[in-house]
């Protein structure tokens, strides 16, 4: 097996280009268990991990811009206001994987259990692609299109993904048979956005992809407009509130049975971390 | 005999001594049998079968043998001498002849220059399979028509134990179902070894091995060789548990390694791993308790049945400690036990950590708290009441003459301090249950406290002489006296080369101990399990540097007398000098013109086979462990933390206190995992979690800190008092942390591991009909004569005739 060291990212595209069979390693936390497994056996390795451009985060014009290259453990040091992607990068395996284990790794295996992936579409982030032809964006939600499925074309790479900070409280929680190092049970993501006044929430390992909660959304936005909360965070909510929300998530699973779990657990366990989030957001957002 | 003990001899008897491997192992430095590599080695691969239960129309091996870099693929056929293999029945195929009786069964070998050819070349070998019905059920296997696993049967051994009068009245009964889950050890080494051939025809195995001289009486007949032909070495263990108390990959490298003429390797990966050894055999067990209005025992039944998978291993010493034990540490004057260890089309079932021991505690610890609530009494209290003691009768009718401080062990645990309350207000979520998962700043979180008492055998069985060997010898070196000591015992991460070590320090009084590889150059020193080797070959080690100090007394006196002194009083050894009546008399080396060196053989006291009521004083030595743990239990998700584990444990002594608290607190783990997440989960006999992304052991935000305290009541007779520790905190650790769940939640949790769904109603208790009719006893033998071993392991054990 070849192993491809290009320096910048141009080099790298220009090898994806003539050799779209060469398969990307980033922290080489999924790719070398697929080796082990003896699952994969690609012709050749290309390395990412040490493309300056992946491995830079920057603010731009109220934007996130998060490469591909930047590891969990860099995260938790270097993003601390980001909360939900910070939750969720803590979550992530051991300390051993969280220092290698990159978000663009995360993309380029779309687990519908990948734990940044709930944080990527609560917050509407798009994906930013390269070939050596050019770039394009998508839409995380168009991005993965099934377990395990990209829209990623052989020719290109993962450089990126964007998305607009979003002011308002938030949080990520996954459930897991143990207290660590645990692939998602069932995971939550909570985004409020003060200013656009939405709710935005995302569930993973309980579908095929990342899946949003449309009508738990649009009701506890409705709700929280009514009470005036919008305005005011100190106004009281009826307590019923959070139940139906968490209800109306759970509604939005379409979890299986498998080995890590039935499917009934999954659906009530998004239901409780729901109702959870939303409470602690509100409290977030009172004691701000 | 006048040797005395030496207190000042650094790292003896009784010091947290540092480990002789300590260093190596940090450094990673030591090497483990995954390790080994030789010159012009091959690389072994096995295929195995995908069906629980086919017959083999045929193999072609032709593709796999033309591929490039295949230097041998190797059949049943091929086998040069017994085709099978077994630890107390030789049931077990070397490689499938005609047909498969689990997922994951050998059915061919190869080696070839690299594990990417070998791997690739084993995909091409084609075996034709005519896929039978499977049974994977342990009761289904019981039930007329059931497909039989082997022309004998689906019983392996059947133990009735019938004590007092079995239909004695009480006033109280109370009644249960519980299960337990197939359990891995979760060795993190796998297994691996590597044969060497021989000049002289015979095969060097180096492996990774809890007994060296068992594996090569199965070993050796299959290769067609004498034992003195097939020599085995101990190639560094990373962890065992009884995992490699059978035999998986020996004969397969040895076979390749004698065909090809070249060193073989074979290291499994953590899947074949699943497949490679056996698990803790899943338990159904019914019982029934009947009590005296104020809490005594009088009478109780017990209907165990193990699923033991698709062959013997050490079954049937499994299922005869899960039927002996089956009562835990209590006074119970009538009883009726019935435990059947069945055959099924699952993967072979057999030691691990606890030997049988943790099911049934997991049962009867159940039982005695919902005795103490149908009697509105505490648990500890109905404990307490019922402990046994020394001179308490067993229910096989042993009379307990071993220490049996059982309830010292009870109140030392619940004297050990609790855990602080949480404080009021949002928590920590990663000290919460869901840990890192981030899912609780409290809310729905209650606490629950659990009890549970157990206790086991230390050493083997049932009349069985697990004799232990060591040769220890004293020489001068550069740097003063130094001892060798060589013993076949298989050190496994336990410790006990260090222990070995402390002993002869302490015997010898001399600090500067090395041991010899353990090899079969010596005789057998029985396996590293059952908690034995502290007491069996440290006690060999013992009456070997006796020995040798007696021959050394002799020179002492002898050059005395040559100079015309008497020397008056005893003799000791302290320091690297000989002393009398405590006075310095010279250096030991110059009493080493001429080496010195003793071979000895421990032997335990002498055991009986239980009888056809299941009578007999079947047991050497029983230890006995309290733990309490303090759960948390998140009442929503269903998440639960082990907040605390407070352990108490009847060592004898602590030869190694340090060494101790390290299996007490791995113990608790390996219980911890039983109780909360770790099952081999099966389908229809296929292992759906054969890998740790889906088989989950407790990470360090799983364990809890664990508070131990060391019960010290010599036990007569053994050396030093010592009884093993190796097993005592796994059996208790599951129930209890199971007792404090149903006491956090309230809800009648029966199965281990507890599940979320089951700690919030989502799954009911698991239920059961009625438990099934009792086999024939003693009926017919369950294992034809001619699969057998005879006299079986005990043939080690007889002393060389050299
Ligand atoms: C012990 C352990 C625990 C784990 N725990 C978790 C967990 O708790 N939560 C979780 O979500 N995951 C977990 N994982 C999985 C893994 O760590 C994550 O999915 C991680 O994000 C993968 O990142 P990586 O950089 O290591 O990816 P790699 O293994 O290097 O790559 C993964 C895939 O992405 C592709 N890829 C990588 N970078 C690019 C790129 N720039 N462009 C195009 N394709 C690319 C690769 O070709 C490959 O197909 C765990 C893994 C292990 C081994």
């Amino acid at each position: 097996m070849e192993v491809l060291l290009p320096r910048t990212l141009d080099e790298a595209l220009a090898i994806k280009a003539g050799r779209p069979e060469a398969v990307p390693i980033a922290g080489g936390t999924d790719l070398m268990v697929a080796l082990n497994f003896d699952r994969a056996r690609p012709p050749a390795l290309l390395d990412v991990s040490r493309l300056p451009e992946l491995r830079q985060w920057r603010r731009k014009e109220g934007w996130l811009v998060l490469g591909a290259g930047v590891t969990y453990a860099r995260i938790v040091r270097e993003l601390p206001e980001v909360v939900p992607l910070v939750q969720a990068a803590r979550s992530v395996g051991s300390p051993q994987i969280r220092n290698r284990g990159t978000v663009g790794g995360n993309l380029g295996t779309a687990s519908p259990a990948g734990d940044a992936l709930p944080v990527l579409a609560a917050y509407d982030a798009e994906v930013e692609l390269a070939s050596a032809g050019g770039r394009r964006t998508v839409p995380f939600n168009e991005f993965m299109v099934g377990p395990k499925k990209t829209v990623l074309r052989p020719d290109e790479l993962i450089v990126a993904t964007h998305w607009r900070f979003v002011r308002g409280p938030g949080s990520f929680s996954k459930v897991g048979t143990r207290n660590a190092m645990v692939i998602a049970v069932a995971s939550v993501c909570l985004v409020l956005d003060e200013a656009g006044h939405t709710v935005r929430v995302a569930l993973g390992s309980v579908g095929p992809t990342i899946l949003r909660a449309p009508d738990a959304e649009r009701f506890v936005a409705g709700a929280l407009a009514a009470a005036g909360w919008w305005d005011d965070p100190r106004a009281t909510l009826p307590a019923q509130v959070a139940r139906e929300f968490g209800e109306r998530v759970a509604a939005a699973a379409r979890p299986i049975d498998d080995v890590r779990g039935t499917a009934a657990y999954r659906r009530h366990a998004c239901g409780v971390l729901a109702r959870r989030a939303l409470v602690w957001a509100l409290e977030a957002r009172r004691a701000a | 005999m006048s040797v005395g003990t030496l207190r000042r001899t650094r790292g003896g008897v009784g010091s947290s001594a540092r480990r002789v491997d300590g260093v190596p192992k940090v450094k990673g430095a030591f090497q483990y049998g995954s390790d080994l590599w030789a010159e012009e080695m091959l690389w072994g691969q096995t295929v195995r079968s995908p069906h629980a239960h086919a017959r083999i129309r045929g193999v072609d091996i032709a593709k796999a043998l033309s591929y490039p870099g295949v230097r041998a693929v190797l059949l049943a056929a091929d086998v040069p001498g017994r085709k099978t293999f077994g630890l107390e029945f030789a049931d077990q195929p070397v490689l499938a002849q005609d047909r498969v009786r689990y997922v994951g069964e050998p059915v061919a070998i190869l080696a070839a220059v690299d594990p990417e050819v070998a791997r690739r070349a084993a995909e091409r070998v084609v075996v034709d399979y005519e896929v039978l019905p499977a049974v994977t059920d342990m009761e289904e296997a019981l039930r007329p028509g059931a497909p039989q696993v082997h022309e004998y049967g689906n019983v392996l051994h059947h133990v009735r134990i019938v004590h007092g009068d079995p239909d004695a009245p009480a006033d109280v009964w109370v009644e249960g179902y519980y299960e337990t889950a197939m359990q891995d050890q979760a060795i993190l080494g796998p297994e691996a070894g590597m044969a060497v051939p021989a000049d002289d025809g015979g095969v060097d195995l180096y492996v990774a091995t809890q007994w060296l001289h068992v594996d090569r009486q199965q070993v050796a007949p299959c290769l067609g060789l004498p034992p003195e032909k097939v020599r085995l070495h101990l190639a560094g263990v990373g962890g065992a548990f009884g995992a490699r108390e059978d035999v998986s990959m020996h004969i397969h490298a040895c076979m390749l390694a004698l065909r090809t003429g070249r060193p073989v390797r074979i290291v499994y990966s953590r899947e074949e791993s699943f497949f490679g050894h056996v698990h803790r055999h899943p338990s159904r067990v019914w019982m029934r308790h009947g009590a005296t209005r104020d809490g005594r025992l009088v009478n109780v039944y017990a209907r165990v049945l193990l699923d033991g998978g698709a062959y013997a291993s050490s079954g049937a010493a499994v299922i005869t400690n899960a039927a002996t034990f089956a009562t835990g540490p209590y006074e119970v004057p009538n009883a009726l036990v019935e435990a059947t260890r069945v055959f099924t089309h699952n993967p072979p079932c057999g030691a691990m950590r606890g030997f049988g021991a943790p099911q049934v505690c997991f049962a009867h610890e159940a039982q005695m708290d919902r005795l103490a609530q149908a009697l509105g009494m505490d648990p500890a209290r109905v404990r307490l009441q019922n402990a046994m003691k020394t001179g308490s009768v067993t229910i096989t009718g042993q009379v307990v003459r071993g220490s049996a401080p059982v309830r010292q062990v009870i109140e030392r645990c619940l004297a050990l301090p609790m855990p602080e309350e949480p404080a009021a207000g949002p928590r920590d979520p990663q000290a919460l249950p869901g840990g890192a998962g981030n899912v609780s700043r409290g809310e729905g979180v209650r606490r629950g406290v659990g009890i549970a008492v157990g206790y086991k055998n230390i050493a083997y069985s049932g009349g069985f002489d697990d004799s232990a060997e060591a040769r220890v010898r004293v020489f001068r070196t550069a740097d003063g006296p130094a001892v060798e000591v060589h013993s076949a015992a298989a050190e496994v991460g336990e410790g006990l080369h260090t222990v070995l070590v402390q002993v002869a320090r302490t015997e010898l009084g001399i600090e500067h101990v090395t041991l010899h590889p353990p090899d079969t150059a010596i005789g057998s020193a029985g396996s590293t399990s059952a908690s034995r080797q502290t007491m069996m070959s440290g006690g060999a080690v013992q009456l070997a540097c006796r020995a040798v100090a007696e021959e050394l007394f002799r020179r002492v006196r002898a050059r005395a007398a040559s100079a015309g002194r008497t020397l008056r009083g005893e003799l000791t050894l302290a320091d690297g000098r000989v002393l009398a009546a405590g006075e310095p008399v010279g250096e030991v080396d110059n009493y080493l013109d001429e080496p010195i060196e003793a071979r000895r053989t421990y032997h335990h006291r002498p055991t009986q086979p239980l009888d056809e009521r299941g009578q007999g004083d079947v047991h050497v030595t029983l230890a006995f462990a309290a733990q309490r743990a303090v759960v948390e239990v998140d009442e929503e998700l269903g998440l639960a933390r082990v907040v605390q584990l407070a352990s108490a444990h009847d060592v004898g002594r602590a030869i190694n206190p340090q060494g101790v608290e390290g299996q007490i607190e791995g113990g608790a783990a390996m219980g911890l995992g039983l109780a909360l997440m770790e099952e081999v989960q099966l389908d229809g006999g296929r292992i759906r979690n054969a890998s740790f992304t889906d088989y989950l052991i407790p990470t360090f935000l799983d364990m809890p800190p664990v508070v131990s305290a060391v019960v010290e009541e010599p036990e007569p007779g053994v050396p030093y008092g010592a009884k093993g520790v190796g097993e005592m905190a796994t059996l208790v650790a599951t129930p209890a942390i199971v007792a404090a769940l149903r006491a956090a939640t309230g809800r009648p949790l029966n199965r281990a591991p507890v599940r979320p769904d089951d700690l919030i109603g989502l799954a009911p208790p698991v239920a059961s009909g009625p438990p099934p009719p009792a086999p024939a006893v003693p009926g017919p033998r369950p294992v034809p004569h001619y699969h057998g071993l005879d006299a079986g392991q005990q043939e080690l054990m007889r002393p060389e005739s050299d």
